[in-house]
Formats: C-alpha cells, sequence, structure tokens
C-alpha cells in the first residue's frame, strides 16, 4: 500500500528511538549523563515539584511557567505567521499564472541562505547603531537607542521571520486550487467583500491554513535559536530547557519527560483535530 | 464570461475577489523577508572580521572561503544530504498522502496520521539524542548515511502536509471524467493526478529541501566522522566567533541557487508556450 | 521512476564512501576554529598522514556524543573537568603520553596534572582564564575586583552580560563570595543563586558567543570573556580590555585525549608528540592566543604576542582550576541557573 514506505522509515527511524526515549524518562539519571538501568518516577516528579533546603518537597510552579511562557510565545509567533502571510498568499494566488511561480519562488530564496545566520542578520538590523537605529540616530528624530534587541518582541519577530514560509506555501497550495468563479457567484448572490472573504476563500481553504499553522506552532515550541540569539536567553523557553537537560544539566531522563509532556499535549490536540475533522465530514456528507 | 462587479460611486472598481492594499502588503512582506539577506551580503564585503560592525568594503572573505576546505566540505555534505532526503522523502510522502486523502475513513487513519507527522511533534534534541542512541544500538555507522537517513526521516511531514492540503482541495472530476474516457487507473494517476497534484508536491519538495539544508540539531549529534554539513560548521564557529567569510559562502550559495532556480523557471516558462503552440 | 532509482543508488554508492578507512588516516573531533589550518598541512607534510577535522562547541556536546555511542573520532579536546568523567564512563583510553619522545618538553608545572596524575590519558592544546572584559571607552574602571562584575555599577547596569552556561559563572561566583567549588551545601548555593538573581536585573543578554561584538558595538559595556577570545577582539581594532580582578578567575586546561573508540590510536598518538614541540604548539598559540604548555615557545612567538596582556597575567594573579562537581554539586548547579533563568 501507499503507506508503507512512511510506516517502514518512520517507524524504524523515528517511532522506536522515541519508544526508547520514554522508556528512558522512567529511568533514574546517570551522574555524567546517560541513564541508569534503575526505575524511577523522579523524572515526572520533577515537572511540578522540588526538594527545597529541608529536603521537604515543595509545588515547583518554574518549569510549568517556562513550558506556559513557550505556549504563548509560539502561539503569538503563530497568529503573527498568518496575519502576515494570509494575504500575501491571498494576493499571490490572484496573480495570473505564469508570474506565481516567479512569487513562490521569491519567497523560498531567502530559505536558502542557512537559518543561523539570517537570525544573526536581525540582531545586525535591530541592534544599537544598526540598519534600522543609525539612520534614525543620524537624522535627529531618536536620540538614544530604541532598545529592541533582547526583548521578547525581537523574539517574536525571530521566530515569525524563521517560519513564515511554512505558512505561506501550505495556504498557498489550497488556494491555488480555488477558482475564481465561486467568487465570482458568491458575488451575483449579492455578496459582500467581506462575506466573500470570510464565508467563500476562508473555509475551503481551512486544510491549507490549518497545515500552516500546525508547521509554524509545532517548531516554534522547540525552537531555541530565536530566543537565544534574540532574547539574550534571559528567558528559557522549552527548547533550551530541554537542551539544557542533555548538555549541561546531564538529566537526561528529566530531558526525556519533558518531551513526553509536550509530546502528549500536541497529540491530544491533533486528535482532537481528527475527530472534528471526522465529525464535520459525517455531517457535510449527511446534508 | 467574466463579468466585472458593477463599480461604486465612481470610485475605481476593483474585480472580485480583489482588495485594496494587498500588492502594498505584498511589499512590505518582501522586504520584511529581503532584509536579512540584503544586510546578510552587504557584510559578506565588511572588511573587519567581527560580523557586526562594519569596517570597509572588501573581497578578501570571498578568497577566504575559497580557500577553506572545511567550509567546503560542509556545503557539499549539506547538499548532499538535502538532495537524498528531498527525494526519498517527497516520494514516500506522496504515496502516504494519496492514501491518506482519498482511501476513505480506514482503520487506523487517525494513526497513520499521527505516525507521519510524528517527526514534526517532538523537540529536535529529543529526535537528534534518541535516533543517535538507536543507531549507536544497532551498530549503524556509515557517516553521511547515517544523517540522510535521519534527514529522509523527518522531511517526510514537511514534504506530506502541502501535498495533502493539496489534494484535500482537489476536486476528483478531472480523475473520473479521465476513467470515464477509458484511461486506465495508472494512466489517469499519471497524466490527470500527478499534473494537478505537481504544484503541492513542487512546495513540498521544497520545504523539505529548506528544512534538511537548515537541520543542525540532529546533524550534529548523529552525523559521524566527516559529515559535518554548513549548519554544523555555522552553529560551532558561533563559539569562536562568527566571521564574514561565512557571509561570503552563504552569499555564493544565494546567487547559485537563484541562478539554478532562474534557470529552471525559464525552461518551464519556454515548455508551457511551446505547449500552448 | 527510473530517475527515482538511480538517485537511490547514487546516494547507497555515496553512503559506502562515508565508512572507508585508509590506513594512514586521522579524525579529529575539535572545537570550532580551534584547529589551525597551517598546524594541519604541517603535520600531513611531515607524517603523510591525512586529516579530517569535525567540530563541536562545547564540551557538553562532546560529552553526550561519546556517551550516547559515536565512533570514528581519534582525538577530541575536552577541558579539564571533564576529563575525569571521561575515564570514569570508559570513554577515553590510555595512550601513555609520559613515554612519547616530547613529553620532556612539557612544563614541569603542568605534568602529571590533577585530571591525569600519571599522564596516561592527555596531552596538552591550550590553557587559558576566565574572567570579565569591558570597554575601556565607555568605562572608567579598572577590572580589579568582581565586584565590578557581580555588582556593578551605576553606568554599566543594563549593559552586562553573562555567559549562558552556569559552571564557569557559578566558579567566579565562588571565587568572589570566597565559596568552595562545587558545594554540596544548600545554603552556600542559595548565596550563589540569590547573588546571580540580583546580578541579572542589570543584564542585557546572556550570550557565550559574541561579546566581543557586543562590547564593540556598545550594546554591553561589560561581558564575561575568555584570555584569548577577548585579546582576538582587541586585535580587531575593539577598545576591549581584560580583566584580573584580585579575587582571582577561573582556569582552565584543553587536552588532547584518544575515545576509546578510536581506530587510528597510533596516528593520534603522532600528533600529540607533534604538538609537544615548541615550533608546533607556538604556531598554535599565535592564532588562538591563550597560554601553552611547552617549554620553548616564548622564543617562536610574534612580538605582538610576546607583549599582550591575556597571555601576560600579573604574577600574583590567583587561577583556580574548576575540578570535577559530583552529581549532588552539579545538580544543585542545575537548580540555581534555572532558578535565575524563569
Amino acid at each position: 500500500m501507499g503507506l508503507a514506505p512512511s510506516y517502514f522509515v518512520i517507524g524504524i527511524f523515528m517511532l522506536v528511538p522515541m519508544i526508547i526515549m520514554g522508556v528512558f524518562s522512567f529511568l533514574e539519571p546517570n551522574p555524567y549523563g546517560g541513564v541508569k538501568p534503575v526505575g524511577s518516577l523522579a523524572a515526572y516528579v520533577k515537572l511540578f515539584f522540588e526538594y527545597d533546603l529541608e529536603d521537604n518537597l515543595v509545588f515547583n510552579p518554574g518549569y510549568l511557567n517556562i513550558i506556559l511562557r513557550s505556549f504563548q510565545l509560539s502561539f503569538g509567533a503563530t497568529l503573527l505567521c498568518l496575519i502576515f502571510g494570509f494575504p500575501v498568499a491571498y494576493y499571490i494566488t490572484l496573480q495570473p499564472e505564469h508570474r506565481r511561480n516567479f512569487y513562490i519562488y521569491l519567497i523560498t530564496i531567502p530559505f536558502w541562505t542557512n537559518l543561523l545566520i539570517r537570525t544573526f542578520a536581525w540582531i545586525i538590523i535591530l541592534g544599537r547603531g544598526g540598519v534600522i537605529e543609525a539612520p534614525l540616530l543620524a537624522a535627529g528624530i531618536i536620540e538614544d537607542s530604541l532598545r529592541m534587541m533582547y526583548t521578547d518582541g525581537a523574539i517574536a519577530i525571530g521566530l515569525t521571520y524563521s517560519y513564515l514560509p511554512l505558512m505561506v506555501l501550505p495556504i498557498y497550495a489550497s488556494l491555488e486550487k480555488l477558482d475564481l468563479r465561486l467568487l465570482e457567484a458568491a458575488s451575483d448572490l449579492y455578496a459582500n467583500r467581506f462575506e466573500i472573504m470570510t464565508k467563500v476563500v476562508i473555509p475551503l481553504c481551512k486544510p491549507g491554513i490549518i497545515a500552516g499553522c500546525i508547521l509554524v506552532f509545532i517548531p516554534c515550541l522547540g525552537a531555541f535559536i530565536a530566543p537565544n540569539l534574540l532574547g539574550g536567553g534571559k528567558k528559557l523557553m522549552l527548547g533550551s530547557l530541554v537542551q539544557f537537560q542533555f548538555a549541561s544539566a546531564r538529566n537526561w531522563p528529566f530531558g526525556a519527560a519533558l518531551s513526553m509532556l509536550l509530546l502528549s499535549a500536541v497529540v491530544v490536540t491533533l486528535i482532537f483535530y481528527a475527530r472534528a475533522a471526522k465529525r464535520r465530514e459525517v455531517m457535510e456528507g449527511s446534508a | 464570461m467574466q463579468r466585472l462587479s458593477s463599480p461604486r460611486q465612481g470610485k475605481k472598481a476593483l474585480p472580485v475577489g480583489h482588495y485594496r492594499g494587498l500588492g502594498a502588503w505584498t511589499i512590505v512582506f518582501f522586504v520584511f523577508l529581503y532584509l536579512p539577506i540584503v544586510v546578510l551580503i552587504f557584510y559578506s564585503f565588511n572588511a573587519n572580521r567581527m560580523v557586526m560592525n562594519w569596517g570597509g568594503f572588501g573581497f578578501d572573505w570571498y578568497l577566504k572561503a575559497f580557500q577553506n576546505d572545511d567550509i567546503q566540505k560542509a556545503v557539499w555534505n549539506s547538499l548532499i544530504v538535502a538532495t537524498v532526503a528531498t527525494v526519498v522523502a517527497t516520494a514516500i510522502a506522496t504515496a502516504g498522502a494519496l492514501v491518506l486523502a482519498r482511501g476513505g475513513n480506514f482503520r487506523g487513519k487517525t494513526v497513520s496520521l499521527g505516525l507521519i507527522t510524528l517527526p514534526l511533534m517532538v523537540p529536535e534534541i529529543v529526535t537528534a539524542v534518541a535516533v543517535l542512541i538507536f543507531f549507536a544500538a544497532i551498530g549503524l555507522n556509515w557517516g553521511l548515511g547515517n544523517v540522510i537517513i535521519a534527514h529522509t526521516t523527518f522531511c517526510i511531514p514537511f514534504a506530506f502536509m502541502p501535498i495533502r492540503a493539496r489534494l484535500e482541495g482537489m476536486d476528483t472530476s478531472l480523475e473520473q471524467a479521465a476513467r470515464d474516457l477509458y484511461a486506465s487507473p495508472w494512466e489517469a494517476f499519471r497524466f490527470v493526478t500527478v499534473p494537478l497534484l505537481m504544484p503541492g508536491i513542487v512546495a513540498g519538495a521544497m520545504l523539505s529541501f529548506v528544512i534538511s539544508m537548515d537541520d543542525f540539531i540532529i546533524t550534529l549529534m548523529v552525523g559521524g566522522a566527516g559529515s559535518t554539513t554548513l549548519p554544523v560548521y555555522i552553529y560551532s564557529m558561533i563559539r569562536r566567533g562568527l566571521t564574514p567569510e561565512i557571509n561570503a559562502v552563504s552569499t555564493m550559495l544565494l546567487f547559485v541557487s537563484i541562478a539554478i532556480v532562474t534557470a529552471y523557471w525559464v525552461l518551464s516558462r519556454k515548455t508551457q508556450q511551446d505547449s500552448v503552440h | 521512476m527510473k530517475r527515482l532509482l538511480t538517485t537511490i543508488a547514487a546516494a547507497a554508492a555515496l553512503l559506502t564512501l562515508g565508512s572507508a578507512r585508509a590506513e594512514g588516516e586521522l579524525f579529529i573531533y575539535n572545537w570550532t576554529e580551534y584547529t589551525p589550518p597551517e598546524l594541519i598541512a604541517k603535520f600531513e607534510k611531515e607524517t603523510g598522514i591525512k586529516v579530517s577535522v569535525d567540530t563541536y562547541d562545547s564540551n557538553e556536546t562532546l560529552l553526550a556524543k561519546l556517551q550516547a555511542g559515536a565512533t570514528g573520532y581519534d582525538l577530541v579536546v575536552p577541558s579539564q573537568n571533564f576529563v575525569p568523567i571521561m575515564i570514569k564512563e570508559g570513554l577515553i583510553q590510555k595512550v601513555g603520553v609520559h613515554s612519547l619522545p616530547n613529553f620532556k618538553n612539557m612544563k614541569d608545572k603542568w605534568k602529571f596534572p590533577e585530571w591525569d596524575p600519571q599522564q596516561e590519558y592527555t596531552a596538552p592544546w591550550q590553557w587559558g582564564t576566565t574572567s570579565f572584559s569591558f570597554n575601556t571607552k565607555l568605562y572608567n574602571g579598572k577590572g580589579g575586583s568582581l565586584k565590578e562584575f557581580f555588582e556593578p555599577s551605576e553606568d554599566i547596569r543594563g549593559r552586562l552580560s553573562v555567559f549562558q552556561t552556569p559552571d564557569e559563572v557559578v566558579s567566579l561566583a565562588n571565587i568572589y563570595l570566597g565559596l568552595p567549588f562545587c558545594s554540596e551545601d544548600a545554603t552556600q548555593m542559595k548565596k550563589i543563586q540569590d547573588l546571580l538573581v540580583k546580578q541579572k536585573e542589570y543584564v542585557v543578554a546572556y550570550n557565550s558567543e559574541t561579546m566581543s561584538d557586543l562590547l564593540a558595538s556598545g550594546e554591553a559595556i561589560m561581558t564575561n570573556h575568555w584570555s584569548g577570545f577577548s585579546r582576538l577582539g582587541r586585535l580587531t581594532g575593539a577598545p576591549i580590555a581584560y580583566a584580573y580582578p584580585k579575587e582571582g578567575v577561573v582556569g582552565w586546561f584543553d587536552s588532547l585525549v584518544v575515545p576509546s573508540s578510536a581506530k587510528n590510536v597510533e596516528n593520534a598518538k603522532k600528533f600529540m608528540n607533534f604538538m609537544m614541540d615548541p615550533v608546533n604548539m607556538a604556531m598554535l598559540t599565535e592564532n588562538q592566543g591563550y597560554g601553552d604548555a611547552v617549554k620553548g615557545t616564548e622564543a617562536y612567538y610574534s612580538d605582538e604576542l610576546k607583549s599582550s596582556p591575556e597571555i601576560n597575567p600579573p604574577s600574583n594573579l590567583k587561577v583556580f582550576f574548576a575540578p570535577t562537581c559530583s552529581p549532588k554539586a552539579q545538580s544543585l548547579i542545575d537548580k540555581v541557573w534555572t532558578k535565575v533563568m524563569q
């Protein structure tokens, strides 16, 4: 069947390692990295509690804060990508056929340069005396640095920038199939511009929008380049936290537990989405 | 056949479906997109060693980049891995998308969907360590091959999603028409489905290529000796200080890819024109 | 379909390339830009051995990779506090460095160090110090005390940068507060935590990469720094000075070691021996700007290097080399750091 190769590749090279990770989250950490073959729930306990100075178990919201912050920032970046990217995908669809591909290539070309470098370029752009500030300072419009770097805003820009094509391309792929005559028909039926957009265009390209949002949201959750380089590393995000566990902190089970938590949240969301999609199909089918 | 909607009160009439300001928005979008690129190219001529401070104009870094074996090897590795991973992943993803989008609600559909998107849901660092341990456990030691396998695996969902989105929006009447005209399933697939699906496949392949070229944490952990790719090299360099040499290399890569893409675009326009005549 | 098959065949051919091993090869795994190409070229010319260099960004990445079973490397370069861990975990092997011909060239004070008492595992690479640097144009202070770093004066507040990883920062805090390294005492660690949390208010970024850039542009007036790296920043023309505070600085020592899974052990030893020749070691020091542990290298230094303050610390400078922390101590450090970062 067509699914066999997918099952094979992902099953072996992804699923099995993930199962190993899952097992690791229930083991004890080896002092210098790695795991000991001893069962323990310590990693999961650590997510919510910690031992204070007198060795009492105390509720610790710290890690949960980090997780919450990551979700907030990722959600924000996804929203920004959507707001920024959807009109562009739509605009491209409106162009004549031969020009469309040109625009698409224009969008992907920047992504032939390395993400790290491009993020670095933002430091030059947003930084003190950088590309944005230098002319403003010279013209006397501002007197001191705008201090754009090392803020949450800088992180948001970085994240949005990193994943923008992942939002635009799927939406475009979906919109491209849009028959413009449907819009004409809606207009003939006295729909105004707003209604055409909300009641015809958007529902028709929903699969593309959803795909785009998922493709942006999830990498954002685990991202650590933009938060580190542009945010000054002052606030830990989920990606850096997990990386920290495998690197300096050398607590692999805890890193694995964090990942399992993240994974479950995402799986639950996707299951909800699949159920809702099924329900929608059934309803539309019977209508 | 095409009718313009009636103009209102003397304002310039926009055809149905067009909205004021879309063009301007798109321009702003491209400025945003290209600003770092322009900065990148500009600073590749920076005579100063430190990336973030301008020190005069010069081609030094380009010369240095040409002499730097390590960077060249890294770029070469990156290209090989990305190409192979993209081809294989796109093929696998297309096969999978066809089944999932067309096969109706068969048992295990949700599970299959979950499996295909699994690589997307896991933080890269976790995938990286998990796959490394797995390879070590089964004794797989193919150097760059390890990297290719890992990349193929996580590129599959990236290729999959645009293809599936495209399939879901595709109306099947054209294929049914082909079948009605006595085309075999294979012919219908090859001459109707695939061309219709092409934009989705191309989008998927491009996404996959880009993701592969950019990945470093997985490559860093999984790669054996001699399998340094460009992002890994750059990432490791950050500790020691980024030089405009990297900017120079990135700029050159950029122009090479622009050249390739432009050539492809010109060629495909020609074939379109030829087929019209 | 046909094209797909040919591509897969090509890929398979490429895969086998990756596992080919010839005689006379050496695979070095080192920090980025820590292996000057001229040095490698010289070695290749003298011995005919073909050398490949791969790179990593931190001790932790190196350790994680070796522990997860990566093979194929003949030489790696850990810092001194990682060597005992690697020995304990069986990740590196004895090669009897003390019996190599050029061993006699090593400076006596570095022979048989704490982390390798019989000199079985390690050959010297570079050593240096960790302290802080500042922009001389924007700061009036002299860098004479760690107080300037941990409790910065008015003009630096909001323009301070600290390393992104905890180990060296906590070590400096230990020196400043006069607390022992690798403490397992929660009360002592709490003092460090309080110090770092207070400091965070004045920090603009936690950064271990672009310190010199930050100082040059004025985004930061004072940053954590390493001796040689600071010198490189200064050489580009930025007004950067490296501080030697009276309380002391953190020292580190990077060594060449041979992983247990190495295939070209003899070639690795040849390289270790090669590096203990003063001519070659001087080449490395000239390129990196850190200190070395081989006698007679000064004769080959350039004038600039000879007079550079970063490798000529004041004679009364206290240098503390961080030992390997016990797991309990390491987890306390981790706790403190996570609290600071939240």
